[in-house]
Protein backbone atom coordinates (compact mmCIF):
# COMPACT_ATOMS: atom_id res chain seq x y z
CA UNK A 1 0.00 0.00 0.00
CA UNK A 2 2.88 3.16 1.19
CA UNK A 3 4.64 1.53 -2.12
CA UNK A 4 1.92 2.10 -4.28
CA UNK A 5 0.79 5.74 -2.81
CA UNK A 6 4.89 6.45 -3.14
CA UNK A 7 4.42 5.19 -6.99
CA UNK A 8 1.35 7.27 -7.04
CA UNK A 9 3.01 10.48 -5.29
CA UNK A 10 5.98 9.80 -7.98
CA UNK A 11 3.68 10.01 -10.85
CA UNK A 12 1.75 12.91 -10.05
CA UNK A 13 4.78 14.65 -9.53
CA UNK A 14 5.88 14.07 -12.88
CA UNK A 15 2.73 14.44 -14.51
CA UNK A 16 2.97 18.04 -12.83
CA UNK A 17 6.30 18.82 -13.79
CA UNK A 18 5.74 20.11 -17.36
CA UNK A 19 3.68 22.55 -16.11
CA UNK A 20 6.36 23.82 -13.21
CA UNK A 21 8.64 23.80 -15.96
CA UNK A 22 7.19 25.66 -18.22
CA UNK A 23 6.23 28.40 -15.49
CA UNK A 24 9.70 28.87 -14.63
CA UNK A 25 10.47 29.10 -18.62
CA UNK A 26 7.87 31.25 -18.91
CA UNK A 27 8.31 33.57 -15.78
CA UNK A 28 12.00 34.03 -17.61
CA UNK A 29 10.73 35.16 -21.03
CA UNK A 30 8.28 37.55 -18.94
CA UNK A 31 10.79 39.06 -16.81
CA UNK A 32 13.41 39.44 -20.17
CA UNK A 33 11.13 39.99 -22.68
CA UNK A 34 7.75 41.21 -21.52
CA UNK A 35 8.04 44.01 -18.50
CA UNK A 36 9.99 46.58 -20.40
CA UNK A 37 6.84 47.43 -22.26
CA UNK A 38 4.25 45.62 -19.69
CA UNK A 39 3.03 46.37 -15.76
CA UNK A 40 3.06 43.10 -14.57
CA UNK A 41 2.30 44.23 -11.58
CA UNK A 42 -0.46 46.58 -10.54
CA UNK A 43 1.65 49.92 -10.84
CA UNK A 44 1.76 52.68 -8.57
CA UNK A 45 -0.85 55.95 -9.27
CA UNK A 46 1.06 57.39 -11.82
CA UNK A 47 -1.61 59.81 -13.37
CA UNK A 48 -2.29 60.53 -17.05
CA UNK A 49 1.86 60.80 -17.16
CA UNK A 50 1.69 57.14 -16.94
CA UNK A 51 -0.44 56.69 -19.78
CA UNK A 52 0.95 58.77 -21.99
CA UNK A 53 4.28 57.25 -21.17
CA UNK A 54 3.69 53.25 -21.23
CA UNK A 55 4.80 51.64 -24.02
CA UNK A 56 2.28 48.67 -23.58
CA UNK A 57 -0.82 47.88 -22.30
CA UNK A 58 -0.96 46.71 -18.52
CA UNK A 59 -0.70 42.70 -18.57
CA UNK A 60 -1.20 42.33 -14.49
CA UNK A 61 -4.94 41.62 -15.28
CA UNK A 62 -4.08 39.34 -17.86
CA UNK A 63 -5.72 36.09 -16.18
CA UNK A 64 -9.17 37.71 -15.28
CA UNK A 65 -9.09 39.12 -19.16
CA UNK A 66 -7.82 36.62 -21.55
CA UNK A 67 -8.70 33.36 -23.12
CA UNK A 68 -5.92 31.35 -22.72
CA UNK A 69 -6.14 29.45 -26.11
CA UNK A 70 -6.33 32.79 -27.98
CA UNK A 71 -3.54 33.87 -26.18
CA UNK A 72 -1.26 31.67 -26.90
CA UNK A 73 -1.94 31.67 -30.15
CA UNK A 74 -1.71 35.58 -30.50
CA UNK A 75 2.00 35.63 -28.88
CA UNK A 76 2.81 33.09 -31.60
CA UNK A 77 1.64 35.09 -34.35
CA UNK A 78 0.88 38.97 -32.79
CA UNK A 79 -1.37 40.91 -34.76
CA UNK A 80 -2.30 44.81 -34.15
CA UNK A 81 -5.51 44.82 -31.81
CA UNK A 82 -4.88 48.76 -31.14
CA UNK A 83 -5.35 50.38 -34.72
CA UNK A 84 -3.37 53.16 -33.23
CA UNK A 85 -0.84 51.01 -30.78
CA UNK A 86 -0.42 51.23 -26.96
CA UNK A 87 -1.85 55.08 -27.37
CA UNK A 88 -3.30 56.29 -30.49
CA UNK A 89 -2.55 60.35 -29.34
CA UNK A 90 0.87 58.91 -30.05
CA UNK A 91 0.57 58.10 -33.74
CA UNK A 92 -2.11 59.97 -35.12
CA UNK A 93 -1.38 63.09 -37.67
CA UNK A 94 -3.61 65.51 -39.06
CA UNK A 95 -5.21 65.08 -43.37
CA UNK A 96 -5.93 68.52 -44.85
CA UNK A 97 -9.81 68.50 -45.22
CA UNK A 98 -10.11 65.47 -43.66
CA UNK A 99 -10.47 62.83 -40.76
CA UNK A 100 -7.15 62.25 -39.05
CA UNK A 101 -4.85 59.34 -40.23
CA UNK A 102 -2.50 56.74 -37.81
CA UNK A 103 0.86 56.68 -39.27
CA UNK A 104 1.53 52.81 -38.92
CA UNK A 105 5.07 53.51 -39.17
CA UNK A 106 4.63 54.50 -35.66
CA UNK A 107 2.89 51.30 -34.55
CA UNK A 108 5.43 49.17 -33.05
CA UNK A 109 4.80 45.57 -33.77
CA UNK A 110 4.91 43.15 -30.86
CA UNK A 111 7.35 40.50 -30.11
CA UNK A 112 6.73 36.87 -31.65
CA UNK A 113 7.44 33.45 -29.58
CA UNK A 114 7.52 29.77 -31.00
CA UNK A 115 5.00 27.96 -29.63
CA UNK A 116 6.74 26.31 -26.21
CA UNK A 117 7.69 29.82 -25.19
CA UNK A 118 4.07 31.30 -25.80
CA UNK A 119 2.50 28.15 -24.09
CA UNK A 120 5.24 29.22 -21.15
CA UNK A 121 4.33 32.92 -20.92
CA UNK A 122 0.85 32.04 -21.24
CA UNK A 123 0.77 29.86 -18.30
CA UNK A 124 2.09 32.37 -16.29
CA UNK A 125 0.21 35.41 -17.37
CA UNK A 126 -3.01 33.12 -16.64
CA UNK A 127 -2.22 33.53 -13.21
CA UNK A 128 -2.23 37.64 -12.87
CA UNK A 129 -4.94 39.52 -11.59
CA UNK A 130 -6.96 36.67 -10.53
CA UNK A 131 -7.29 37.20 -6.67
CA UNK A 132 -7.63 40.97 -7.28
CA UNK A 133 -11.20 41.00 -6.91
CA UNK A 134 -11.35 43.01 -10.22
CA UNK A 135 -13.85 40.81 -11.49
CA UNK A 136 -16.40 39.17 -9.57
CA UNK A 137 -17.12 35.79 -11.00
CA UNK A 138 -20.48 35.28 -12.81
CA UNK A 139 -20.63 39.07 -13.74
CA UNK A 140 -21.59 37.84 -17.02
CA UNK A 141 -25.28 36.43 -17.22
CA UNK A 142 -25.17 34.56 -20.15
CA UNK A 143 -28.77 36.33 -21.24
CA UNK A 144 -29.36 34.96 -25.06
CA UNK A 145 -28.23 36.96 -28.04
CA UNK A 146 -30.47 40.02 -27.75
CA UNK A 147 -31.29 41.08 -31.14
CA UNK A 148 -30.93 45.25 -30.18
CA UNK A 149 -27.62 44.61 -28.83
CA UNK A 150 -26.02 45.30 -32.33
CA UNK A 151 -28.23 48.44 -32.52
CA UNK A 152 -26.58 49.74 -28.89
CA UNK A 153 -23.30 49.01 -30.25
CA UNK A 154 -23.19 50.44 -33.51
CA UNK A 155 -25.50 54.08 -32.82
CA UNK A 156 -27.61 53.94 -29.80
CA UNK A 157 -24.90 53.69 -27.07
CA UNK A 158 -22.10 54.42 -29.13
CA UNK A 159 -19.21 52.04 -29.23
CA UNK A 160 -18.55 51.72 -32.77
CA UNK A 161 -17.91 55.38 -32.15
CA UNK A 162 -14.07 54.37 -30.78
CA UNK A 163 -14.32 50.78 -31.72
CA UNK A 164 -14.26 48.55 -34.87
CA UNK A 165 -16.98 45.75 -34.61
CA UNK A 166 -16.05 44.20 -37.97
CA UNK A 167 -12.71 44.79 -39.95
CA UNK A 168 -12.15 48.21 -41.85
CA UNK A 169 -15.21 49.97 -40.37
CA UNK A 170 -15.55 52.00 -36.66
CA UNK A 171 -14.00 54.10 -34.62
CA UNK A 172 -9.81 52.85 -33.82
CA UNK A 173 -9.00 54.58 -30.86
CA UNK A 174 -10.04 51.89 -28.82
CA UNK A 175 -8.96 48.08 -29.48
CA UNK A 176 -10.61 46.33 -32.26
CA UNK A 177 -13.44 44.02 -30.69
CA UNK A 178 -14.51 41.82 -33.65
CA UNK A 179 -11.84 39.37 -32.00
CA UNK A 180 -13.38 39.70 -28.19
CA UNK A 181 -15.39 36.67 -28.09
CA UNK A 182 -12.09 34.55 -29.44
CA UNK A 183 -9.73 37.15 -27.21
CA UNK A 184 -11.81 37.86 -23.92
CA UNK A 185 -13.55 36.26 -20.81
CA UNK A 186 -17.25 36.90 -20.72
CA UNK A 187 -16.95 38.38 -16.60
CA UNK A 188 -14.02 40.74 -17.82
CA UNK A 189 -16.25 42.02 -20.43
CA UNK A 190 -18.88 43.01 -18.12
CA UNK A 191 -16.80 44.88 -15.72
CA UNK A 192 -14.50 46.31 -18.07
CA UNK A 193 -17.62 48.13 -19.90
CA UNK A 194 -19.11 48.56 -16.51
CA UNK A 195 -15.66 50.91 -15.81
CA UNK A 196 -12.43 50.62 -17.70
CA UNK A 197 -11.29 53.10 -15.32
CA UNK A 198 -11.10 50.73 -12.60
CA UNK A 199 -8.85 48.50 -14.59
CA UNK A 200 -6.72 51.35 -16.63
CA UNK A 201 -7.20 54.14 -14.45
CA UNK A 202 -7.57 57.40 -16.82
CA UNK A 203 -7.89 55.43 -19.56
CA UNK A 204 -9.39 57.17 -22.62
CA UNK A 205 -12.55 55.02 -22.69
CA UNK A 206 -14.97 56.99 -20.87
CA UNK A 207 -16.96 55.46 -17.72
CA UNK A 208 -20.66 55.40 -19.20
CA UNK A 209 -24.06 55.49 -17.48
CA UNK A 210 -24.84 52.30 -19.03
CA UNK A 211 -27.88 50.51 -17.22
CA UNK A 212 -27.37 46.54 -16.62
CA UNK A 213 -29.66 45.40 -19.11
CA UNK A 214 -27.24 47.26 -21.69
CA UNK A 215 -24.25 46.25 -20.12
CA UNK A 216 -25.50 42.39 -20.41
CA UNK A 217 -26.89 42.79 -23.68
CA UNK A 218 -23.26 44.65 -24.74
CA UNK A 219 -21.19 41.80 -23.72
CA UNK A 220 -23.39 39.13 -25.43
CA UNK A 221 -22.53 40.58 -28.42
CA UNK A 222 -19.63 41.37 -28.21
CA UNK A 223 -18.50 37.73 -27.01
CA UNK A 224 -20.30 36.65 -30.66
CA UNK A 225 -18.18 38.42 -32.67
CA UNK A 226 -14.89 36.00 -33.44
CA UNK A 227 -13.88 37.20 -37.20
CA UNK A 228 -10.06 36.96 -38.20
CA UNK A 229 -7.59 37.85 -35.50
CA UNK A 230 -5.35 34.89 -33.78
CA UNK A 231 -7.37 31.37 -33.89
CA UNK B 1 12.78 110.17 -19.36
CA UNK B 2 14.43 106.80 -19.62
CA UNK B 3 13.84 105.52 -16.43
CA UNK B 4 10.36 106.83 -16.98
CA UNK B 5 9.72 104.97 -20.14
CA UNK B 6 11.50 101.60 -19.01
CA UNK B 7 9.31 101.84 -15.79
CA UNK B 8 5.95 102.32 -17.87
CA UNK B 9 7.01 99.69 -20.27
CA UNK B 10 7.33 97.10 -17.46
CA UNK B 11 4.42 98.10 -15.81
CA UNK B 12 2.66 98.16 -19.09
CA UNK B 13 4.30 94.12 -19.10
CA UNK B 14 3.06 93.35 -15.71
CA UNK B 15 -0.63 94.44 -16.72
CA UNK B 16 -0.89 92.67 -19.69
CA UNK B 17 1.64 89.66 -19.05
CA UNK B 18 -0.33 87.56 -17.64
CA UNK B 19 -3.19 87.92 -20.43
CA UNK B 20 -0.70 87.61 -23.18
CA UNK B 21 0.85 84.43 -21.70
CA UNK B 22 -2.16 82.66 -21.59
CA UNK B 23 -3.15 83.71 -25.14
CA UNK B 24 -0.32 82.20 -26.20
CA UNK B 25 0.11 79.05 -24.37
CA UNK B 26 -2.84 76.85 -22.71
CA UNK B 27 -2.02 75.17 -19.73
CA UNK B 28 -0.32 72.05 -20.04
CA UNK B 29 -2.44 70.17 -18.22
CA UNK B 30 -5.11 71.08 -20.46
CA UNK B 31 -3.31 70.25 -23.42
CA UNK B 32 -2.35 66.82 -22.36
CA UNK B 33 -5.97 65.92 -21.08
CA UNK B 34 -7.00 67.31 -24.57
CA UNK B 35 -4.65 65.18 -26.32
CA UNK B 36 -5.70 62.18 -24.62
CA UNK B 37 -9.23 61.97 -24.01
CA UNK B 38 -10.63 64.65 -26.83
CA UNK B 39 -8.47 64.08 -29.67
CA UNK B 40 -9.64 60.77 -31.07
CA UNK B 41 -12.89 62.47 -32.19
CA UNK B 42 -12.04 65.93 -32.20
CA UNK B 43 -8.94 65.60 -34.17
CA UNK B 44 -5.60 66.65 -33.79
CA UNK B 45 -6.22 70.45 -34.93
CA UNK B 46 -9.13 70.49 -32.95
CA UNK B 47 -11.82 70.59 -36.28
CA UNK B 48 -13.48 67.76 -35.21
CA UNK B 49 -11.51 65.78 -37.54
CA UNK B 50 -10.53 62.83 -35.15
CA UNK B 51 -9.44 59.44 -36.00
CA UNK B 52 -12.88 58.12 -35.04
CA UNK B 53 -15.14 60.51 -37.01
CA UNK B 54 -15.12 58.85 -40.21
CA UNK B 55 -17.61 56.68 -39.65
CA UNK B 56 -19.31 58.73 -36.72
CA UNK B 57 -23.24 59.57 -37.72
CA UNK B 58 -22.83 62.80 -36.19
CA UNK B 59 -19.68 64.75 -36.69
CA UNK B 60 -17.86 65.94 -33.36
CA UNK B 61 -18.30 69.34 -32.80
CA UNK B 62 -15.44 71.80 -34.47
CA UNK B 63 -13.86 73.27 -31.46
CA UNK B 64 -11.91 75.96 -34.02
CA UNK B 65 -15.25 77.55 -35.28
CA UNK B 66 -15.42 80.54 -33.09
CA UNK B 67 -18.99 81.28 -33.82
CA UNK B 68 -20.52 78.06 -32.80
CA UNK B 69 -18.22 77.96 -29.54
CA UNK B 70 -18.85 81.94 -29.15
CA UNK B 71 -22.92 80.56 -29.23
CA UNK B 72 -22.66 77.89 -26.73
CA UNK B 73 -22.20 79.21 -22.77
CA UNK B 74 -19.37 77.44 -20.52
CA UNK B 75 -22.15 76.06 -18.01
CA UNK B 76 -23.53 73.87 -21.32
CA UNK B 77 -19.84 73.00 -22.26
CA UNK B 78 -19.51 72.05 -18.83
CA UNK B 79 -22.05 69.94 -18.67
CA UNK B 80 -21.42 68.48 -22.10
CA UNK B 81 -18.32 67.24 -21.17
CA UNK B 82 -19.31 65.83 -17.90
CA UNK B 83 -22.80 64.48 -18.72
CA UNK B 84 -22.25 63.95 -22.22
CA UNK B 85 -23.92 65.02 -25.21
CA UNK B 86 -27.47 63.93 -24.29
CA UNK B 87 -27.01 65.95 -20.97
CA UNK B 88 -27.23 69.06 -23.30
CA UNK B 89 -29.60 67.66 -25.62
CA UNK B 90 -26.81 66.52 -28.25
CA UNK B 91 -25.45 63.51 -29.31
CA UNK B 92 -24.74 59.98 -27.58
CA UNK B 93 -21.47 60.11 -29.54
CA UNK B 94 -20.01 62.33 -26.64
CA UNK B 95 -19.76 60.33 -24.22
CA UNK B 96 -19.55 61.27 -20.21
CA UNK B 97 -16.50 61.95 -19.47
CA UNK B 98 -17.41 63.09 -15.19
CA UNK B 99 -16.28 59.58 -14.39
CA UNK B 100 -12.53 60.12 -15.91
CA UNK B 101 -11.98 63.61 -14.84
CA UNK B 102 -12.82 66.12 -12.04
CA UNK B 103 -14.99 69.29 -11.83
CA UNK B 104 -12.01 71.14 -11.98
CA UNK B 105 -9.99 69.54 -14.74
CA UNK B 106 -13.60 69.86 -16.46
CA UNK B 107 -13.58 73.79 -15.88
CA UNK B 108 -9.89 73.80 -17.02
CA UNK B 109 -11.16 72.37 -20.16
CA UNK B 110 -13.69 74.82 -20.71
CA UNK B 111 -10.93 77.12 -20.50
CA UNK B 112 -9.30 75.43 -22.80
CA UNK B 113 -11.98 75.90 -25.05
CA UNK B 114 -12.08 79.28 -24.96
CA UNK B 115 -8.79 79.41 -26.01
CA UNK B 116 -9.03 77.13 -28.89
CA UNK B 117 -12.07 78.57 -30.22
CA UNK B 118 -10.77 81.86 -29.63
CA UNK B 119 -13.61 83.33 -27.92
CA UNK B 120 -14.32 84.34 -24.45
CA UNK B 121 -16.48 82.64 -21.40
CA UNK B 122 -20.53 83.64 -21.81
Amino acid sequence: MKLRNTLLAGALALAAMPTLVSAAAGGEIIKNQCVSCHAVTKPEAGGIDRLLTRKGPDLHYAGVKFNKDWLTAWLQNPTTLRPGGVLYAHVVKPVPGGPDTIDASLVQPHLKLNAEDAAAVAEVLMSYGVDDGLVEKGAFKQAPPNAMAALLFNKLRGCASCHSGKPGAGGMSGPELYTAGARLQPDYVVEYIRNPQKFDPHVWMPKLDLNEADVQKLAGYLLTLKTGGAK
Amino acid sequence: MKAFTTRLLLLLAATLGPGLTQAQEPPAHAVKLYNLYCVQCHGVNRDGNGINSRDMAVKPRDHTDSKAMGDTPDDVLFKAIKGGGLAVGKSVLMPTWGGVINDDEIKEMVAYLRFVSKTTSK
